[in-house]
C-alpha cells in the first residue's frame, strides 16, 4: 500500500465518475493535438514545397492560384507564358537559377511536369529505381505516384487531361514510358510525374487545343509569331510554358525583380513565401474557432474533475479521518487527494494525446486530406506543454479538495453520527 | 500508561469537561464510563492524541503529548496508539487486507503481511482479506477494525463503545477479544461504555461524572 495506489483505488471506486473525467479532458487534448499536428504539418508542406523558390513567373491572373498550381500542384494553371519572354527572365542579372515546367496532363489525378532536372534537384530527389528522364515521352514517378498507380519501371501509361484523376479524355496513342523512380522526400516530388518539357508540346501540337491549360487568355498575347530565331521553335511554332520558378541570386532581387516583371512585361511574378502566408492565415480563422472549442473543452473537464474530487471529498471526510487517526501527516492527505487529480491528468493526457495522433494518422491514411500526406507518426513539441496543461488542470481543480483534506479535524470528524 | 493532570477541556463555545488526574499503569485494562455526553469519547480523543485539550497535561507512554511536534504526534499515532472508534470507519474502496496494509503504511512501518494474516487468523476473519467492507456483516466489520487497531502492536488500545447493538453473547465475544488482543500484543487497554454488562467483565474503572455545565447548558 502507497499513495499513489490509494489515489488510484479511490478513483477506480467511482468508476463512472473517473471515465466520464478523464474522457472530457481527453477530448479537448485531442481536439489541440490534432490541430497542432494539422497545422505544423501543413506548414512543414508548405514550407518544403516552397524551398529554394524565391518567386514564381506565370501568366496574368491570381498570385494565389499562380502559387497553388506550379509550387504546390493543388490548383489549375492561370495560363501561359511565352518561352521566349519567359529566357529573358531566367537570364536577369538578379536571377541565379531559373526552372521552366510546363504542366500538362495528369496521371489518376497526379500532374505531369515538363521540366528539367534541376527541378528534382530542387527538392533534394534522389532516384530510387531506374533513371531520370532523357528524351520526350520518358518519365520519372514521384514516390506516392508510384505507390498509389503501381506503375514500374519499364511500364507504360496514357495520361489525361486536367488535373481531375477522370473524366478527361486519354491521350491513348501517346504513350509515357516510365523510366525512373524518386525516393519519397515529404515534399510536393513526391505526387508529380516529371517528364522532358518536349512530352507536353509534343502531345498537345497535335490537336487544337482543348485543354483548358492551353485554352488560356494569354495565348492570345503571343499568337504573333515572332521570327524563327530560336533553336527549341521548331516550324516556326512559338513554345509555352506554364511558368519558371525563379532563385535570387541577391537579396537584393526581392525588391527589384517583382516589380520588375509585374509592371514591364505581360507575366505575373508571386512569392511562395508571402502567399504561402496568407493562406495560413486564412486556414487560421478556421483553427481558431476549433481552439476555442478546446479550450472550453478543457475549462469544463477541469471543473468536472474538481466538482467530482469536490463531492467525492465530502462522502470521503471519514476516510480522510480515519487516515489521520492511522498515523498520517496533514500533508499527506493533501497530497494523496493532489495525486487523484494528478493521476486522472495523466491518463487524459496519453488518452488525448494518442486519440489526437489517432485520428491524424486515419485521417492520412483515408485521404481526407489530397495533396497534403497527414501522419500520426508526427511529434511537435508543444505536445510537451500540452501534456503539461492537463497537468495543470487536474492539479488545479483538486486544489481545494487537496486543501480540505488539509484541514481534516480527526477528533470532530470521528465522533460525528 | 497515561497520567492525567488537570485536564480540561472546551469545545469552541461549549461547556468546559474537566477530568480528574487518572493513572492507568502499563499493561492495565480500565473501563471508563459516565453518562451519555460525559466526555468519555473526548478523553479517548485527547489520549490518542487526535484532540488538543484545552489546557492540563496528559503524559501516555511516558510522552507529554504537548512537547510532541505536529509531524511527530503523528508519528506517534501511527505506532503507540490502537483505536477502535464508534463507528468502525473501515476505508471503503480497500480490501480488509488492504485496509491493515494502509495502517502500516500510514504509521511509517515496513510492510509485513504476515502479521496481517496473523492478526485476521487470530480474529477470524482471514478468509475475508480480500473482500470489500461492504461485504462484512457488523460483527465482521467489528473484528476487522479490531484487527487494524493492533496490527501496528500498539502500547495503547481504545475502544470507543465497542458494544453497542450487541447482544449479550457478541458483547462478551468483542470484550474477550480485546482484551486477548491487547494482552497479546502488551498494550494497555481503555474501553469507553456505558454499558452495564462491560462492568461486570473488566474490574478497573473510571467514572466520569455527569458534567455540571453541561447540565444548566
Ligand atoms: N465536536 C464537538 N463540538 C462541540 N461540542 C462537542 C463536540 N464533541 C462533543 N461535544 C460535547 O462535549 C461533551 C462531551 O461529548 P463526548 O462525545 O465526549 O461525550 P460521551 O461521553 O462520549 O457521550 P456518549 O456516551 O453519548 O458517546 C458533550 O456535551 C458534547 O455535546
Ligand atoms: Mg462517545
Amino acid at each position: 500500500m502507497n499513495i499513489v495506489k490509494l489515489a488510484y483505488k479511490q478513483l477506480a471506486t467511482r468508476p463512472l465518475h473517473t471515465i466520464l473525467n478523464v474522457l472530457l479532458l481527453a477530448l479537448g487534448i485531442a481536439t489541440i493535438t490534432l490541430l497542432m499536428l494539422f497545422n505544423a504539418q501543413l506548414q512543414d508542406k508548405l514550407l518544403n514545397s516552397s524551398k529554394g523558390i524565391d518567386l514564381v513567373v506565370g501568366a496574368k491572373g491570381s498570385p494565389l492560384q499562380l502559387i497553388l498550381s506550379s509550387v504546390y500542384h493543388a490548383d489549375i494553371p492561370n495560363g501561359n507564358i511565352p518561352l521566349k519572354e519567359a529566357d529573358q527572365i531566367a537570364k536577369h542579372r538578379l536571377v541565379a537559377k531559373a526552372i521552366p515546367m510546363a504542366l500538362g496532363d495528369n496521371l489518376m489525378g497526379f500532374r505531369i511536369v515538363g521540366t528539367t532536372h534541376d527541378y528534382v534537384g530542387l527538392y533534394g530527389g534522389e532516384i530510387a529505381e531506374g533513371q531520370l528522364w532523357k528524351v520526350s515521352m520518358e518519365a520519372v514517378l514521384g514516390a506516392n505516384v508510384a505507390k498509389k498507380s503501381g506503375l514500374k519501371v519499364g511500364q507504360n501509361f496514357a495520361g489525361s487531361h486536367g488535373l481531375a484523376g477522370n473524366g478527361g479524355h486519354e491521350h491513348d496513342d501517346n504513350q509515357y514510358h516510365v523510366v525512373g523512380i524518386l525516393k519519397p522526400t515529404g515534399t510536393v516530388l513526391d505526387d508529380v510525374v516529371l517528364t522532358e518539357m518536349q512530352s507536353v508540346w509534343d502531345l498537345h501540337e497535335s490537336e487544337t487545343t482543348t485543354n483548358p491549360v492551353f485554352a488560356q487568355p494569354s495565348k492570345p498575347a503571343t499568337a504573333a509569331k515572332p521570327a524563327n530565331d530560336d533553336d527549341d521553335e521548331e516550324e516556326g511554332k512559338p513554345r509555352d510554358i506554364t511558368a519558371l520558378l525563379i532563385s535570387y541570386k541577391t537579396p537584393l532581387a526581392v525588391l527589384a525583380l517583382p516589380r520588375h516583371i509585374n509592371a514591364n512585361t505581360n507575366m505575373l511574378a508571386a512569392s511562395p513565401a508571402m502567399e504561402a502566408a496568407r493562406l495560413l492565415s486564412i486556414v487560421g480563422f478556421g483553427l481558431d474557432a476549433f481552439r476555442a472549442f478546446a479550450a472550453i473543452l478543457i475549462i469544463s473537464a477541469g471543473l468536472s474533475v474538481f466538482v467530482a474530487l469536490y463531492t467525492a471529498l465530502k462522502e470521503r471526510r471519514f476516510d480522510l479521518a480515519v487516515m489521520r487517526m492511522l498515523g498520517s501527516s496533514r500533508f499527506r492527505l493533501f497530497t494523496a487527494v493532489l495525486l487523484e487529480g494528478l493521476l486522472l491528468a495523466v491518463a487524459s493526457a496519453a488518452l488525448g494525446l494518442a486519440i489526437g495522433h489517432g485520428v491524424v494518422e486515419l485521417a492520412g491514411r483515408t485521404g481526407m486530406t489530397p495533396g497534403l500526406a497527414l501522419t500520426g507518426r508526427y511529434w511537435v513539441p508543444q505536445e510537451a506543454l500540452l501534456a503539461l496543461l492537463a497537468v495543470g488542470v487536474g492539479a488545479f481543480a483538486a486544489l481545494i479538495p487537496a486543501i480540505q483534506a488539509y484541514r481534516t479535524e480527526i477528533a470532530t470528524v470521528l465522533s460525528e453520527r | 500508561m497515561f497520567a492525567l493532570k488537570q485536564l480540561r477541556h472546551r469545545y469552541g463555545g461549549g461547556a468546559e469537561i474537566s477530568f480528574p488526574d487518572w493513572v492507568l499503569d502499563a499493561g492495565g485494562h480500565a473501563l471508563l464510563v459516565g453518562p451519555s455526553g460525559s466526555g468519555k469519547t473526548t478523553l479517548l480523543s485527547i489520549v490518542g492524541g487526535m484532540l488538543q485539550p484545552t489546557s492540563g497535561q496528559a503524559i501516555v507512554a511516558g510522552q507529554d503529548l504537548r512537547q510532541l511536534s505536529a509531524g511527530a504526534l503523528d508519528r506517534f499515532r501511527g505506532q503507540t496508539i490502537g483505536l477502535v472508534p464508534q463507528k468502525l470507519h473501515l476505508i471503503a474502496s480497500l480490501t480488509v487486507a488492504e485496509n491493515l496494509q494502509l495502517a502500516q503504511y500510514l504509521a511509517h512501518l515496513p510492510k509485513n503481511p504476515q502479521r496481517i494474516h496473523e492478526v485476521l487468523t487470530r480474529l477470524g476473519v482471514a478468509e475475508l482479506a480480500q473482500r470489500r467492507p461492504h461485504q462484512l456483516s457488523g460483527g465482521q466489520s467489528q473484528r476487522v477494525a479490531i484487527a487494524r487497531a493492533v496490527v501496528n502492536k500498539p502500547k495503547l488500545l481504545l475502544a470507543d463503545e465497542p458494544t453497542a447493538n450487541l447482544d449479550d453473547d457478541a458483547a462478551t465475544a468483542v470484550i474477550d477479544l480485546l482484551e486477548r488482543e491487547a494482552g497479546e500484543v502488551g498494550a494497555s487497554l481503555l474501553i469507553a461504555s456505558h454499558d452495564g454488562r462491560v462492568k461486570s467483565r473488566i474490574g478497573h474503572s473510571f467514572a466520569l461524572q455527569r458534567q455540571q455545565a453541561e447540565e444548566t447548558a
